[in-house]
């Protein structure tokens, strides 16, 4: 199992590489293949503003959808396209081409509450248990 | 309840399955990738356990006049070893269930039935007894394989002795399998060549290794339950307990070919009335045009009224879009018909299409 030391990471499976005021944000390689092959992604409107905790947006496989939840609040400023036309990226490459969107940060606070990567491994081993 | 395991259950976790479960049984509904799974099938060859399809034989010297009274199609003029897409209908002409109905001889017919419905399908059957009949559910005895895609004459034919190339679309025949008896017969829920292998349970193991073994050149490879709703999807085959059940009729669903009026059946005064005033919806056929994917269950409006539910929905790996099925009005029921899909909040544009979905171009 992919858990890059360099990101944190949530219990929803999503992982966050932060450069100062920027977020960037994708699913793990453990949620792609709980996933399946992925068929459809939905994203936010570049400009919305997210709270932490908010679903912003959905992965769908052939058998399942699954929401995505944003883990800190801040604004979009950026959004994948390359996942409209090939949603399989996010199986094939999900913490470089699969990254779903780009946050402008407000409250560094809530960086404290993410996870860090030996966390995450840990807890998937829970999960997988 | 109980959940049951087919006598392949240990290969499939050998292969990778991921293993759910449905009807009662564990059943892998992919291994690798449902999508590579479905492309497969349509490209090269794919093997499926279906060993949870249930399997009732009616036997003895009534045998065929009972299965023509509880069957809607017409099997009196079938040829021994040949099959027939059928169903059993209830008194108001409503499915009890959708099968595939073997006539072995007019004393022995089999008939293979879904896994959900075969006790329900087996007491309905005793109820409806008539004459001379043993009635008996001899799915304990049968493993059910399905070799299905261009390549799988090709590849089958390496281990047996029956000339495939002279066994045509719903025929049988009794053959080894390898050193399996088993009876081949070419149907399928894919919509490409191929054909369902019936065996006994100890025979399957070995049977799914020989398959693996002479198709491995043409690139075999395990198919499950995610490819088999997409590839039977896309070729608008309904899935008994979604796109039919007991609230509907054959006409209603798009299957009033295999009504036959002039013989007596089990729902047939029922399906007169019907055909005489008409069925108030239809099972239409639809694609999403704005991005999403359709799932089973969303709400199909015309001009903010619902006017339907989706029955079966999801994505096309062949076409590249969502598509699905739904009952619509009558008077909507029609191709090019423009209406929405609520999928979860967001409102998409579908429209009703021609079927099946996809068309096979080997």
């Amino acid at each position: 199992m992919n858990v890059p030391d360099d990101l944190l990471y949530t219990e929803e499976h999503e992982w966050i590489q932060i450069e100062e005021d920027s977020a960037t944000i994708g699913i793990t390689d453990y949620a792609q293949r709980e996933l399946g092959d992925v068929v459809y992604v939905e994203l936010p409107e570049q400009g919305s503003s997210l709270e932490v905790g908010q679903a912003f947006g959905s992965v769908e496989s052939v058998k399942a959808v699954s929401e995505i939840y944003a883990p800190l609040s801040g604004t979009v400023s950026e959004i994948n396209e390359r996942l409209e036309d090939a949603p399989e990226t996010v199986n094939e490459d999900p913490y470089g081409e699969g990254w779903m969107i780009r946050l402008e940060v407000e409250e560094s606070a809530e960086v404290g509450e993410l996870m860090s990567a030996a966390d995450y491994r840990s807890y998937l081993q829970e999960e997988i248990d | 309840m109980k959940i049951q395991k087919t006598p392949l259950h240990s290969i499939h976790c050998k292969q990778g399955g991921r293993m759910v479960e449905f009807a009662g049984w564990e059943m892998p509904v992919q291994y690798q990738s449902a999508l590579e799974e479905h492309l497969a099938v349509r490209t090269k060859v794919g093997v499926f356990d279906v060993s949870h399809m249930g399997q009732i034989e009616i036997t003895g010297r009534d045998a065929l006049s009972m299965a023509q009274l509880v069957t809607c199609n017409d099997i009196s003029n079938l040829s021994n070893g040949q099959a027939q897409y059928s169903a059993f209908l209830s008194d108001q002409g409503t499915f009890m269930d959708d099968v595939v109905v073997y006539r072995f001889d007019p004393e022995h017919i089999l008939i293979c039935v879904n896994a959900a419905t075969r006790e329900k399908d087996f007491k309905w059957l005793s109820d409806h007894r008539r004459g001379q009949v043993e009635i008996r559910d001899s799915s304990q005895e049968f493993a059910q394989l399905a070799i299905q895609g261009p390549a799988s004459e090709k590849v089958l034919q390496k281990l047996t002795e029956v000339d495939l190339s002279n066994l045509r679309f719903y025929r049988f025949e009794k053959g080894k399998v390898g050193d399996a008896t088993t009876i081949i017969s070419r149907t399928g829920y894919t919509g490409e060549d191929g054909f369902e292998l019936y065996l006994a349970p100890d025979k399957a193991e070995k049977c799914w290794e020989d398959l693996f073994r002479a198709g491995k050149e043409a690139g075999i490879t395990p198919a499950g339950l995610a490819a088999r709703n997409t590839l039977r999807l896309e070729m608008r085959y309904p899935l008994y307990g979604n796109d039919i059940d007991e609230s509907r009729t054959p006409f209603e669903a798009g299957l009033g070919w295999i009504v036959k009026l002039e013989k007596e059946f089990v729902g047939r005064e029922a399906l007169l009335r019907q055909k005489e005033s008409g069925p108030k919806v239809k099972l239409m056929g639809f694609e999403l045009i704005d991005r999403g994917i359709v799932r089973d269950g969303f709400r199909a409006l015309i001009d903010g009224t619902e006017v339907g539910t989706v029955t079966s929905g999801g994505y096309s790996p062949s076409l590249k879009k969502s598509i699905g099925l739904v009952y619509l009005p009558l008077e909507k029921a029609i191709i090019d018909q423009p209406f929405e899909i609520d999928v979860r909040g967001r409102y998409c544009r579908a429209v009703v299409v021609e079927t099946p979905f996809y068309e096979r171009s080997n």
